[in-house]
């Protein structure tokens, strides 16, 4: 019940706003949706795992054995729940941001949302592929009509970039399927035994679509022209929602399907993520522009979820799904507010920016807490994930570096406090410059917004057990598959 | 039975129709109504009605599967004509003609999915080229037109008589022109001592067909010839001859080639390569629509070559879903084509603005050529995959197509970033409403096949 109303209520209201000509009954209905898409997921966060609720299994296309099999289980509860809570925030805080056919703009969201929900919810391969690629189309479109100057361009290589991930993907689960004796549904990936070579394979081609949605350097070339580019509601969801994918994909349908690959190659992406979040704090840390600077870091902090999820450890898994959960909450409330800085002065670069805080006092503070939990500091959500990612990496098994990966990747939390703390000076302090002399505070609904990410931000920092909750038996179940296969 | 003789009397009904009146709307809405009685008695067989008993000596038989693509090919064929109808009428004044060789092709698409002899596999190709000559030289004072049919006759012909080589050759080896004649001996020829002449007329043959579906290295005339064709006529000849000649290859390979087919998975492969190299790789460079759509149908019947590949139910399936999916949505591509003043890319710029309605089906069509998800196209791609997936031999051809697939994207989407993204003033003829139902149509039947497609393949069975 729950998963096709969730699926149902974003898909037809998205429908419906096309018709909707008038532009603020469009931002009413919209934020009205998404808010009773919200309540449906807070409910189904309350059922229990496995309850029929949320469970929905449907015939669909009998022929080829793939059933509209969709359902919630611990990583689905905090992925809907993220899906469903960032769309009424978003909503609410580009409130005052104009669209030309702004009914388009909200309709297409909508039905982002509706892909998003399917890709978490399924549980049968073509189902899932299905709407892995559905929540791309909405998204091509948006970048590329409300965009910034290149759009068209830069959306381009993005939609190309992740369509070839995806069709590589494809094939994969094509292979998979006659080898689950031609079926798709989970349970009959879970029996798949391959040959060495084309379960490396296998691995592989599914595991560079997941590596480029992140993204994972090399692979993350689009996502900083994309996040530059788009408007800022949609590099909101692409950053807060649709990176999580990839993390997603990996945990669903690469690590309990072929672990063995799993394990043998651990390393090496392991050394690619870390590589790679260096490399992405360093140039984070050379950046003027705000949405570069936030989407720099935002790599950064995938690449630590790679590290942790290939460690293999109960705290390690754990505390990458809830991370997931966080860091799209912590990263929404960094493009609140960079969406506020730009609608209010016109710039998005730090270097004309300054002394906010004498003259903003409200959106200074909401800014440094969500900068703190960016760094992870304690009492902040990121801090319960980071550290039981950190500890499953330095108790991990399955490598001999895990010493040095540990090492390695809190050397990013050093940098990210660098870059971080840079930002916060240049904007929020020192002198103010000729675009920020005149200001007032920010507006009613972007400080509600930013109030309910802080509050969020700042309850699960100190009391996480909800989501270690829901998340506990799943890992638990991966894991056991997970080394079950390997006894054989 | 039903189909072939009913297109042949229409045809016959069509020309003289031109002669009693000279309203072309009354000939193109006899057109209309002759074709759905078309369909409804190809249906009706299907249904084990039967109008007439013909004894063919074994030389054809009905089966579903034929009947099925016939009710797709005519379908098709309908909608082509309340959508691009009118445009017909334009092409010059002989427009009772144009329909009437239309239902002769029609005839002909209805023998090649029913031979059981090379004799009638000729016949019917015949019957459908001669008349693809005619139409593609149909604009008469357009030099384009001229040269695009001569070079399409002139290789036609030669194709042709590489067919009829190749006919003789097995003819001599064998002693037969039925298929059930010859695949026993191919299957015996297997261990045997290679027997030179039928291994050198099956290549023949497997030439010519690749000819007429436009596979590299044989595609040389589609671009010219597709470029030259006045658009309505174009759209006809790339979607429905194109997809029927397709299971008449799919049936030739499954009665002719016996046990043999497994060594030719290596040519087939290398004809999979080629095709969907160089069609794809060219369509990116071109500048008109309408040339890109021919490079296009190019590449999409390297995908259809997959069938041939694989080879299982999985193929056979998968060529029916894919015919419909990629006639459907090319037939609508075209629809709006024509009604472009400017085929380039430019010409569409701010179509999106100018006309809401044909920008979306447009775009529809586009995106189920590329095959995304929600649209038939995903569908019919995704059988093809899964066919030579099945098949278990040479994944790196699979990956290579899905490589190819993504740069067709490129160009389908180069579209859709004129329509709607870049600001322009796209200028088209008149759109009547209707026009706009048809096409809306079109995409719910596109859209519907890419979530259902099992309500087209069940055919198959029931």
């Amino acid at each position: 019940m729950v998963p096709v109303l969730l699926l149902l209520i974003p898909l037809f209201s998205g429908l419906a706003l096309f018709a909707v000509k008038n532009e603020n009954s469009v931002k009413t209905l919209a934020l009205l949706s998404s808010i009773v898409t919200l309540a449906v997921a807070l409910y189904g966060m309350t059922c229990a795992n496995g309850s029929e609720y949320l469970i929905v299994n449907k015939e669909w296309l009998p022929a080829l054995n793939s059933r509209f099999h969709m359902e919630i289980d611990g990583m689905g509860k905090v992925l809907t729940l993220l899906t469903a809570l960032s769309f009424p925030i978003v909503f609410a805080a580009t409130s005052g941001n104009r669209y030309e056919d702004s009914n388009r703009f909200y309709a297409l969201m909508l039905l982002t949302q509706a892909g998003l929900m399917g890709v978490f919810m399924a549980m049968d391969a073509l189902l899932f592929y299905f709407f892995w690629e559905l929540a791309l189309i909405p998204v091509y479109f948006l970048c590329s009509h409300w965009g910034g100057e290149r759009r068209i361009q830069v959306t381009f290589k993005f939609f190309v970039y992740t369509f070839v991930g995806s069709l590589l993907m494809l094939t994969a689960l094509i292979y998979l399927y006659f080898h689950a004796g031609q079926n798709f549904d989970i349970k009959a990936f879970y029996n798949i035994k391959l040959t060495s070579s084309k379960d490396a394979l296998m691995f592989w081609l599914m595991f560079v679509a997941f590596a480029i949605k992140m993204p994972l350097v090399p692979f993350h070339t689009w996502q900083p022209d994309t996040y530059e580019q788009s408007p800022t509601a949609v590099t909101m969801i692409l950053s807060g929602v649709m990176v999580k994918m990839g993390v997603f994909g990996v945990i669903r349908w690469v690590a309990p399907v072929l672990p063995i690959s799993f394990y043998q190659y651990g390393d090496t992406i392991t050394w690619m993520a870390i590589i790679g979040m260096i490399y992405a704090s360093l140039v984070a840390m050379q950046q003027d522009d705000l949405k570069r600077l936030v989407a720099y870091s935002s790599i950064a902090h995938i690449g630590l979820m790679v590290v942790a999820l290939f460690a293999t450890t109960k705290s390690g898994m754990q505390g990458v799904m809830i991370q997931m959960f966080n860091h799209g909450i912590n990263i929404i409330g960094m493009w609140i507010v960079v969406n506020a800085i730009e609608q209010k002065f016109g710039t998005r670069k730090m270097s004309q920016l300054g002394g906010i805080a004498q003259k903003a006092p409200g959106l200074a503070i909401l800014l440094v807490i969500v900068a703190f939990a960016n760094i992870a500091l304690p009492l902040t959500n990121a801090f319960i994930g980071e550290f039981m990612m950190f500890n499953g990496v330095f108790a991990s098994t399955v490598t001999s570096f895990n010493v040095a990966f540990t090492v390695c990747a809190a050397l990013t939390i050093i940098l990210a406090a660098v870059y971080t703390l840079k930002m916060l000076q240049k904007v929020l302090f020192g002198e103010t410059s000729a675009v920020t002399a005149q200001t007032t505070d920010i507006s009613f609904s972007v400080k509600v917004s930013l109030v309910i990410i802080v509050g969020a931000i700042l309850l699960f920092g100190v009391y996480p057990k909800p989501m270690l909750g829901v998340t506990n038996e799943l890992v638990d179940v991966l894991l056991s598959k997970m080394t079950l296969t390997m006894g054989k | 039975m039903n189909a072939i003789i009913i297109s042949a009397i229409l045809g016959v009904v069509m020309m003289y129709s031109g002669v009693l009146t000279k309203n072309t709307s009354a000939i193109r809405n006899v057109a209309i109504v002759g074709l759905i009685v078309l369909l409804g008695l190809n249906m009706a067989e299907g249904c084990g009605y039967q109008l007439f008993h013909i004894n063919t000596k074994g030389m054809m038989s009905f089966e579903k599967y034929g009947l099925l693509f016939n009710s797709i090919a005519f379908a098709s064929t309908l909608i082509y004509f309340l959508l691009s109808g009118r445009d017909v009428e334009k092409v010059g004044v002989y427009v009772a003609e144009y329909f009437a060789l239309i239902f002769f092709i029609l005839c002909g698409v209805a023998i090649v999915t029913s031979f059981n002899s090379l004799l009638l596999l000729f016949i019917g190709i015949e019957i459908i080229s001669i008349p693809l000559y005619i139409l593609t030289g149909a604009d008469k004072r357009n030099l384009k037109s001229n040269e695009a049919s001569l070079k399409y006759f002139l290789m036609g012909s030669f194709s042709t008589g590489i067919m009829l080589m190749g006919i003789t050759l097995i003819f001599g080896a064998t002693g037969s022109f039925m298929l059930k004649g010859i695949a026993p001996l191919v299957t015996g020829a297997a261990d045997a001592p290679l027997n030179v002449w039928l291994v050198s007329g099956l290549l023949l043959l497997f030439i010519s067909m690749a000819f007429k579906v436009s596979a590299a290295p044989f595609h040389f005339w589609t671009p010219d010839v597709y470029d030259g064709a006045p658009s309505v006529f174009t759209s006809f000849m790339a979607t429905i001859v194109k997809a029927a000649i397709f299971v008449a290859f799919l049936r030739l390979f499954d009665g002719a080639y016996g046990e043999m087919k497994g060594a030719w998975q290596s040519i087939i492969s290398i004809t999979i390569l080629l095709t969907l190299f160089i069609g794809n790789i060219t369509a990116v460079f071109q500048q008109s629509v309408k040339r890109m759509l021919a490079y296009s149908s190019i590449a999409q019947a390297g995908f259809m070559l997959f069938a041939l590949f694989g080879f299982n139910d999985f193929a056979k399936e998968g060529i029916i879903l894919y015919a419909a999916a990629y006639s459907l949505a090319t037939i609508g591509i075209f629809a709006i084509l024509i009604k472009m003043k400017d085929y380039t890319f430019e010409g569409y710029n701010g179509l999106g603005k100018s006309q809401p309605v044909l920008a979306a089906t447009n775009t529809i069509f586009l995106l189920s050529l590329a095959g995304i998800p929600l649209t038939a196209g995903f569908f019919a791609k995704y059988y093809m995959l899964a066919a030579a997936i099945k098949n278990g031999t040479q994944f790196w051809l699979v990956i290579f197509a899905v490589l190819c697939a993504a740069v067709s994207v490129y160009y389908y989407f180069r579209v859709i970033q004129s329509m709607y993204f870049k600001t322009g003033n796209a200028e088209t003829a008149t759109i009547t409403p209707a026009f706009k139902y048809v096409l809306i149509v079109l995409a719910g039947i596109v859209i519907l096949l890419g979530v259902f497609p099992q309500l087209l393949l069940n055919q198959m069975y029931f």
